[in-house]
């Protein structure tokens, strides 16, 4: 057994560990039905995965707490309806506009964008909002924080909600309480392949692991950068950083930015899978959520989030609503598990907090600094200097 | 190197200008909304009735804010730390105040002494339920974290926030409902230029400031208020003159909580109707409110929460309510942009 784990850690023994279960991750779908429930969670899993490994670089690397993180998933989503239906009906003229889209749509009015273009309106819209939420957080304190980002998030929920009421011309900023629906399933263009999410799941699947490995790639590459490593400065001390020559502003802005960007992919993925952007879905519960993963995981660390995401992802998608939804009926109590999985989450980050603050798989250098009281913030009884 | 390209005169404006707005910046921008509306009823009904109307319902309101508010100064005073679970406290403390006064038998039939004293056993029952409530979340959610870093704590509390609306969920169902209307609080008292003050407003007032002279007072003068005031400015030094540190967080979170079920109880007789997400929107309002008198301070939580529930009041009556949390929130993102410490100043450790 002790070889095992031996060998397990060695960088090898990783690489080999991380080869499985990316093979593993490819050949999923393979066992299940094309349209099986099993496909459908999984789906969503790897979304929630990208936008706690979003999160986890504003959180995780450069200590930011932010509270707001729903508006980056709103504003992905939002793309994908605004640049791919035919919620802008007459945009363009009678044809509409068009770009690298399937026979199906071809001849609908309205914006019709190939998804995986509108993937980059996203990104940029995205990384462009965190920027701009991120401005006046800059010369505040860690809570503070927290609260301004927060109170952005919930501005855009509302917006998003009551996005009738503003109007350009004809046009409305979003559909209110309707969803906006349908949206452009996404579409390969020079192998004439269109996705349809009533025959058969499997290719968003693929797309999504695609989306998820680039994920990985940039929050590796980004945290062994020189950004990074100015990041995870900033957090530890951020006026050590400044004196150091760390530009402050320009960091804190590029790491709302990034983490942003990552969100707003995920938002226009799941925009696109769900075939409608409902603006009911992006409240704060959301924002938390997908903060306790990144907690969960083990703030900073690439692979603790993600597994941290993985192990919520799964309990909020599959085990309370298919597998334990009628457990309290069975023991004789009148709800259903679903109502209260938001109680659940609020229970697991508090007992994760108070016993293992650090998560489930840290980092080493955020687990130094919780045991040993080094770094980020001082604690309430240290705080004079 | 620039200087000589600005003449002095035009930045002497300039700084003049930035001083200005740097010290009244945030009451004009507090002003913008009634002055607005102000002008528009002049102009359109000739009298200020409607804003004054908007103003005393604001009040009222702002009233129940105020508690709130309260409980979120005393807390961020003493341990600075955001107590995101308070807005559900004060929730629960609505829904412990209505099943109470059923429990007592109260209807809309009951005499006005019966009334009278049903409600202020109410008041009693909620206020040391929801002192309970917040002591207790303080043991098992922060004290076992005071030495971690800041993060923590607040996540542990964002963490029983979710808790306790479930328990809200759980107790009185996921939609709003309404409660008796037991004070018959429309009903006009005095009527002075068409402006109305009704029962509600007269409860929520006199609720709230003997509540608030009581805490103000035994903050400033008991041995308890002081051995607050010592925690709050210096933790380690009070330890080692000899006050019982985490005793005193116990008592300020006692003070904190009984506000806020006091604030419960008059929601729900003002608003008539209570449900598990009162809480979540009580406590960002509240929070904006601390914030705006400036966090630590008593008079400002009182202050920003008159102020907030105008705001509040008159963007649900003009604007429409479903665009009030965004006026709210953009009121607090430019405050804490602008002017952190508030409108009376920081009584905080890091503000000094």
């Amino acid at each position: 057994m002790s070889a095992v784990l031996d060998t397990l850690k060695t960088k090898l023994g990783q690489r080999g560990l991380v080869a499985l279960a990316l093979g593993l991750a490819i050949v999923f779908p393979l066992f299940f039905d094309q349209l099986a429930t099993q496909m459908d969670v999984a789906i969503f899993v790897l979304a929630y995965v990208m936008m706690a490994l979003g999160l986890n670089i504003v959180v995780g690397f450069a200590g930011l707490l932010d509270l707001g993180y729903v508006a980056f998933y709103a504003i992905g989503a939002y793309t994908v309806g605004w640049l791919a239906s035919d919620h802008f009906t007459g945009v363009g003229g009678e044809s509409g506009i068009h770009v690298l889209v399937s026979d199906f749509v071809g001849n609908a009015s309205g914006i019709h964008i190939n998804f995986f273009v509108v993937i980059f309106a996203a990104v940029l819209i995205a990384a462009a909002l965190g920027a701009l939420i991120g401005l006046p957080t800059l010369r505040l304190r860690g809570d503070y924080i927290a609260i301004v980002t927060l109170a952005f998030g919930e501005i855009i929920g509302r917006i998003a909600l009551n996005g009738d009421e503003i109007t350009f011309g004809e046009y409305q900023l979003t559909n209110g309480q309707q969803a906006i629906s349908p949206v452009d399933q996404p579409y390969i263009p020079f192998a004439n392949f269109e996705f349809d999410s009533a025959f058969n799941l499997r290719p968003y699947y693929w797309t999504g692991l695609l989306l998820l490995c680039f994920t990985l790639f940039v929050n590796f590459r980004l945290r062994d950068s020189r950004l990074g490593r100015a990041w995870i400065a900033l957090r530890e001390d951020e006026v050590a950083a400044a004196s150091m020559g760390v530009p402050l502003v320009r960091t804190k802005l590029l790491a709302y930015a990034a983490g942003a960007s990552l969100g707003g992919i995920a938002g226009s993925f799941l925009g696109s899978y769900n075939n409608a952007i409902n603006s009911n879905q992006f409240l704060f519960s959301f924002s938390i959520f997908v903060l306790a993963m990144v907690i969960l995981g083990g703030m900073g660390s690439i692979w603790g989030v993600t597994a941290g995401a993985f192990a919520l992802a799964v309990i909020d998608r599959y085990l309370i609503p298919e597998v334990f939804d009628d457990l309290p009926s069975k023991v004789g109590l009148d709800f259903q598990l679903t109502q209260l999985s938001f109680g659940i989450f609020g229970f697991l980050l508090v007992l994760i907090m108070v016993l293992r603050p650090e998560g489930l798989f840290p980092e080493r250098r955020r687990k130094m600094e919780l045991t040993e009281g080094v770094g980020t913030d001082e604690s309430v009884f240290e705080a004079r200097g | 190197m620039n200087a000589p390209t600005v003449p002095f005169a035009q930045r002497n404006a300039v700084v003049a200008v930035r001083a200005f707005l740097g010290r009244y910046g945030l009451i004009l921008a507090l002003l913008v909304l009634p002055v607005v509306y102000g002008i528009q009823d002049l102009s359109q009904d000739g009298d200020l009735s409607r804003l004054g109307n908007n103003l005393v319902a604001g009040i009222s309101n702002g009233a129940i804010w105020a508690l709130i508010a309260l409980g979120y100064t005393l807390v961020y005073g003493i341990i600075e730390l955001i107590n995101f679970a308070h807005g559900e406290v004060f929730m629960i403390g609505s829904f412990v105040a209505a099943s109470f006064w059923g429990t007592l038998g109260l209807t809309l039939t009951t005499g006005i002494p019966g009334l009278i004293i049903g409600l202020f056993a109410t008041l009693l029952v909620a206020m040391v339920a929801c002192a309970s409530l917040n002591v207790m979340i303080e043991r098992v959610a922060y004290r076992p974290l005071r030495n971690a870093p800041k993060l923590a704590p607040l996540i542990t509390a964002v963490g029983f926030s979710f808790i306790l609306q479930n328990v809200g969920i759980l107790w009185r169902g996921g939609s709003q409902q309404s409660v008796d209307n037991l004070i018959h609080q429309e009903q006009s008292i005095v009527e002075i230029l068409g402006v109305v003050i009704s029962r509600g407003d007269l409860m929520a007032i006199g609720v709230t400031v003997p509540l608030v002279f009581v805490v103000t007072a035994f903050i400033a003068r008991s041995r308890l208020g002081k051995a607050m005031r010592a925690t709050a400015q210096d933790p380690e030094a009070a330890r080692l003159m000899g006050i019982n540190v985490d005793q005193t967080i116990s008592l300020t979170f006692l003070l904190g909580g009984m506000l806020a079920g006091a604030a419960g109880l008059v929601y729900a007789l003002y608003q008539t109707n209570v449900w598990f997400f009162q809480g979540f929107t009580a406590g960002l309002i509240a929070f904006t409110a601390a914030v705006m008198g400036g966090i630590g301070n008593l008079r400002g939580a009182v202050l920003g929460g008159l102020i907030i529930g105008c705001i509040q009041q008159i963007s649900d009556n003009r604007i429409g309510g479903e665009w009030t949390p965004v006026i709210v929130f953009g009121y607090l993102i430019l405050i804490m942009t602008f002017r952190p410490r508030g409108l009376l100043g920081e009584q905080t450790r890091e503000a000094g």
